[in-house]
């Protein structure tokens, strides 16, 4: 699908603010996020991220300000923006019924993809090719994680949303899912990582921005000493 | 991605994963029969059934059972919050609605095919005096009560106590529904049919199902946007 025009390599949070009833999940949160950054959304639990994520994905409004995807708000690109944007979370967005081919092939074709190459090249990214006809609930935690990364990036999406995806994953399958951001970043994409986990940040996001109650307390480049300047904003680690 | 191609790929993984446990299917057709059962024995006395009796029960088995396959429906897309990434797919968003409510219609013509001979045999009703009218009776009660079971279920979908809140939203809004579905069925029943009460009934299932359809597609993108 891929339509060029829906193409953007900036995403802006124009004063986004977001409340469910009288609980405020956002307040004026502003930041930027250009083609080839790693944008780390650091805080503690409940401090917004995944609200963030959600709002920079479509799949909630904001209660004032605009999220500009290159200049134009959403309301303005419709359904096909979605085609451009890329989600995983710490759910996996999989059917563990269906086989890993069959999740992967239901997906391709919502997105309006050829449904052998780009399947066939997901499940060798996610290095189940010959589990490809298992059922995913058969699956171990790290296989159905790097099914579910390939699956969020089988569209090829430019604006890629991680929402503590790592959780629960192994040293090693962290560390392959770390490459695999820094490729997609160093391809192109603009790729938001929301996490509270500092180890995981460090020397992986390029930006960092640090909030806390719904609100940004910083947003900065990625700098050394990234656990000293989350104390001293945010509180103890 | 068209509006219908969306909703058939949406019915056919529904329908790729029930085949791989029959778990809604089998459960639906399980409860739908247990409640006729359990009502022919209150009240058919001596062979013969409390009057009107067969399409009250006819209409409550199609009722319940359909509220347990609306729960099991969406709990599949609540478990790994497939129905985000559903709305996260470049596609209409109605045409996921469309594609869950086909399933669910699916379904529920599959538990009226076994629920109407059970019904007509335990209960000696003669369901299938005026076939047409009967099946549009079933479709026009169908259609509605699915509709807006579909908006509700796929709304609730990360309430926490949304078992309990399905029935509370959706049976006073389908009771409409529900009393046509009976009133007509009970006018076929009479010992002379009425086919024109009958038909009538079909007219008013059709203006409600013309209203909770339009209104679901309208408002299914706004619900479901958190």
């Amino acid at each position: 699908m891929n339509d060029g025009h829906l193409d953007f390599d900036v995403v802006e949070v124009a004063d986004v603010s977001r409340h469910f009833g009288r609980r405020r999940a956002l307040s004026h949160i502003s930041l930027t996020a250009r083609a080839g950054d790693i944008v780390g959304l650091l805080g503690p639990n409940g401090a917004g991220k995944s609200t963030l994520i959600a709002v920079l994905a479509t799949l909630a409004a904001p209660n004032s300000g605009e999220v500009r995807y290159g200049n134009r708000p959403a309301r303005r690109l419709g359904p096909g923006l979605r085609d451009r944007i890329g989600l995983l979370a710490h759910e996996l967005h999989l059917y563990p019924e269906l086989s890993a081919r069959q999740n992967l092939r239901f997906f391709a074709q919502l997105y309006g993809l050829a449904t052998r190459g780009p399947v066939d090249r997901a499940l060798e990214a996610a290095g189940l090719s010959d589990r490809a006809d298992e059922v995913v609930s058969g699956f171990s935690r790290g296989m159905r994680q790097r099914l579910a990364l390939e699956r969020a990036l089988l569209h090829r999406p430019r604006l890629v949303l991680f929402d503590e995806p790592f959780t629960g994953l192994d040293d090693r399958a962290v560390g392959l899912a770390s490459d695999r951001l820094r490729r997609l970043a160093a391809d192109g994409a603009i790729v938001v990582l929301a996490t509270h986990d500092l180890d995981l940040a460090d020397g992986l996001v390029t930006r960092v921005a640090l909030i806390r109650d719904g609100r940004l307390l910083s947003d900065e480049p990625a700098s050394t000493g990234l656990r000293a300047r989350y104390r001293a904003l945010i509180g103890a680690t | 991605m068209t509006f219908l191609r969306t909703a058939w790929l949406v019915l056919r993984k529904d329908f790729a994963i029930e085949v791989r446990s029959w778990e809604i299917l089998t459960t639906t057709l399980f409860f739908a029969s247990s409640c006729v059962l359990v009502f022919a024995f209150a009240f058919v006395k001596e062979g013969r059934a409390v009057e009107d009796a067969a399409a009250g029960i006819l209409w409550i088995a199609i009722a319940f059972s359909g509220t347990l396959a609306l729960g099991r429906t969406f709990e599949r897309e609540r478990y790994g919050e497939t129905l985000r990434a559903l709305l996260l797919a470049p596609a209409p968003r109605p045409a996921l609605y469309v594609g869950k409510l086909l399933g669910m219609l699916a379904l529920l013509g599959i538990a009226e095919a076994l629920l109407v001979p059970m019904v007509a045999f335990l209960f000696q009703a003669a369901l299938f005096s005026r076939p047409l009218l009967l099946a549009g009776l079933l479709a026009g009660g169908t259609i509605g009560f699915a509709a807006v079971g579909t908006l509700f279920a796929a709304m609730l979908v990360r309430a926490r106590s949304r078992d309990v809140l399905l029935p509370i939203l959706l049976y006073p809004i389908t009771i409409p529904v529900i009393i046509a579905g009976v009133r007509g069925t009970a006018a076929l029943l009479a010992e002379i049919p009425d086919e024109a009460t009958a038909t009538m009934w079909i007219g008013i299932l059709v203006a409600f199902d013309t209203v909770f359809v339009t209104l679901a597609l309208w408002t299914f993108e706004p619900l479901m946007t958190e």
